[in-house]
């Protein structure tokens, strides 16, 4: 199939998948409605108790927020493609004379549209609760940067349940650890005070570079290793989930 | 006849696990005939047509379509055929319209809008086009499954128990048009469990059983298997499904059959 074709049939597939998303917005809106709360909560209630040195709990808070936000927004990318793959009509695309890969690729690039606007929803939130950033363009091209190989990475990890639940709970399942990730790591409070094993475990997984990462580029300050292992993390979660996804895959349609 | 078979099966086996679903699967269907596959639930019909459709491989044995081998030339399948399987495979949250007219797009049609208005009031679609299809009721939506699988016109339709949960006025709809596309030289594919289905729109039928074809033929040649006909003398009464379509009133359709 030519490369033209793949094009084609994916933003011929893209569109649908969007008017998917245009037609259920509640998805958008419950995908930011759980970190949104979270942000109140620890900023209002928490926020005075935990002691993050200088600066506003918010601003601290906010990276973190935001990789909660694509693990619960690509909770709805696994339940677009299992519709889809129940529904039957993933298999008359697949028994169509069209570029097959791109029933995937419209809906990994639907998830990444559909994440940006729950991450400007719940970014809008943040700005109205007092997160202020002097960062210029570039450094917000890096957030950004960030957020999308991060979304790419857990949206590859989506279709794997999405191509084989059996059961919509199986679908919805997966996400979970991913939400609650976050908390054993820099996003909520400082790794520094956990006890032993916790704090190694918080020091070594990938939410830690990528949070103090995305924290440095918007207070401008130099984002050093972590700038490195945050993308390296992304890039590697992205490679593995592509593979085990495309494996998945083929196994499915055979 | 000289013209070569539509569909072409030699020796197909597949195993799921331990368990054999197809034993050694021959058939052949003529070019432009309405050929039925008849079996029990389980009996290897959908898993025929899923390696027909190049949706699954086969373990052994040979398989072609439209002259195309399905194991090495899948593309060349697919631009052959068309598959309306065991559920509508309807896009619930697009209209009606929507879904014919994204299956056009696919096909890379021209005027995939034009063939979407086309194929609408022909199938008698046209009031419900521009609602979604999650409002539609059974039959509607069997009706735009099939439609969807007409756009394009490919050579070979497959129509995997495609009356299976309808009520019976709507499969009388489906039935017409099968019959119609038969006039049209079309070559269908069909399965099912229903022996009045077969009966009444195959021009060939076989029977598999176990994964394997146990009879295959005309009506007229399967029926010579039976013992020949005794002739009785028995009240005619009208069926259930006569007395239902009486009273709710498809009188029309009663005259077409």
């Amino acid at each position: 199939m030519t490369t033209t074709y793949v094009v084609r049939d994916t933003t011929t597939l893209l569109k649908r998948s969007l008017r998917h998303v245009l037609r259920s917005p509640d998805t958008i809106l419950t995908t930011a409605i759980t970190p949104i709360i979270m942000l109140l909560l620890f900023v209002y209630v928490f926020g005075s108790a935990i002691d993050v040195g200088n600066g506003r709990y918010v601003d601290y808070l906010l990276p973190g927020i935001l990789l909660i936000t694509i693990a619960s927004g690509i909770a709805y990318t696994a339940f677009r493609l299992f519709t889809d793959v129940s529904s039957g009509i993933f298999e008359r695309f697949q028994s169509m004379p069209i570029a097959r890969q791109s029933v995937l690729w419209a809906h990994v690039l639907t998830s990444v549209v559909a994440n940006l606007v729950s991450l400007v929803l719940v970014v809008l939130v943040a700005l109205a609760m007092g997160f202020r950033s002097g960062a210029g363009l570039l450094a917000w091209l890096g957030v950004a940067g960030i957020l999308v190989l991060f979304t790419l990475a857990l949206t590859w990890l989506a279709v794997i349940p999405g191509l084989t639940a059996t059961s919509l709970d199986g679908v919805s399942g997966f996400s979970y650890p991913l939400i609650f990730l976050p908390f054993i790591s820099s996003a909520f409070v400082p790794t520094s005070g956990m006890p032993g094993p916790l704090r190694w475990f918080a020091e070594h997984q990938p939410v830690t570079p990528i949070v103090n990462t995305l924290r440095s580029l918007y207070a401008e300050q130099p984002v050093g290793d972590d700038g490195v292992l945050a993308v390296a993390w992304c890039v590697g979660l992205l490679l593995v989930a592509y593979l085990v996804a495309m494996v998945t895959y083929q196994r499915k349609i055979g | 006849m000289t013209t070569p078979p539509a569909i072409a099966i030699a020796g197909l086996t597949k195993s799921f696990g331990d368990q054999t679903v197809l034993g050694g699967v021959d058939l052949r269907v003529p070019a432009g005939s309405v050929f039925a596959l008849l079996g029990s639930n389980g009996a290897g019909k959908t898993t025929t047509v899923r390696i027909l459709c190049t949706l699954l491989r086969a373990d052994g044995g040979t398989a072609t379509v439209n002259g195309f081998d399905v194991a090495t030339q899948p593309a060349e399948v697919r631009g052959s055929i068309s598959l309306t399987g065991q559920f509508a495979a309807v896009d619930e949250l697009l209209t009606g319209r929507e879904n014919l007219v994204l299956v056009g797009q696919l096909r890379h049609l021209p005027e995939p809008g034009r063939t979407a208005d086309d194929l609408l009031a022909r199938f008698d679609l046209t009031e419900a086009a521009g609602r979604r299809v999650a409002t539609w009721s059974g039959g509607m939506r069997r009706r735009l499954d099939i439609a969807m699988s007409l756009i394009g016109e490919p050579p070979v339709l497959f129509l995997d128990e495609p009356t299976t949960g309808l009520d019976p006025q709507s499969r009388l709809e489906v039935w017409a048009t099968v019959r119609e596309l038969a006039g049209r030289g079309t070559t269908v594919l069909l399965t099912t469990q229903y022996l009045d289905e077969a009966e009444q729109l195959a021009d060939r039928i076989a029977v598999l059983h176990q994964g394997r074809v146990i009879a295959e033929g005309s009506l007229a040649e399967l029926r010579q298997l039976l013992p020949p006909a005794t002739v009785e003398y028995v009240e005619k009464q009208p069926s259930l499904e006569d007395v239902f379509l009486a009273i709710v009133g498809s009188g029309q359709q009663e005259t077409d059959r």
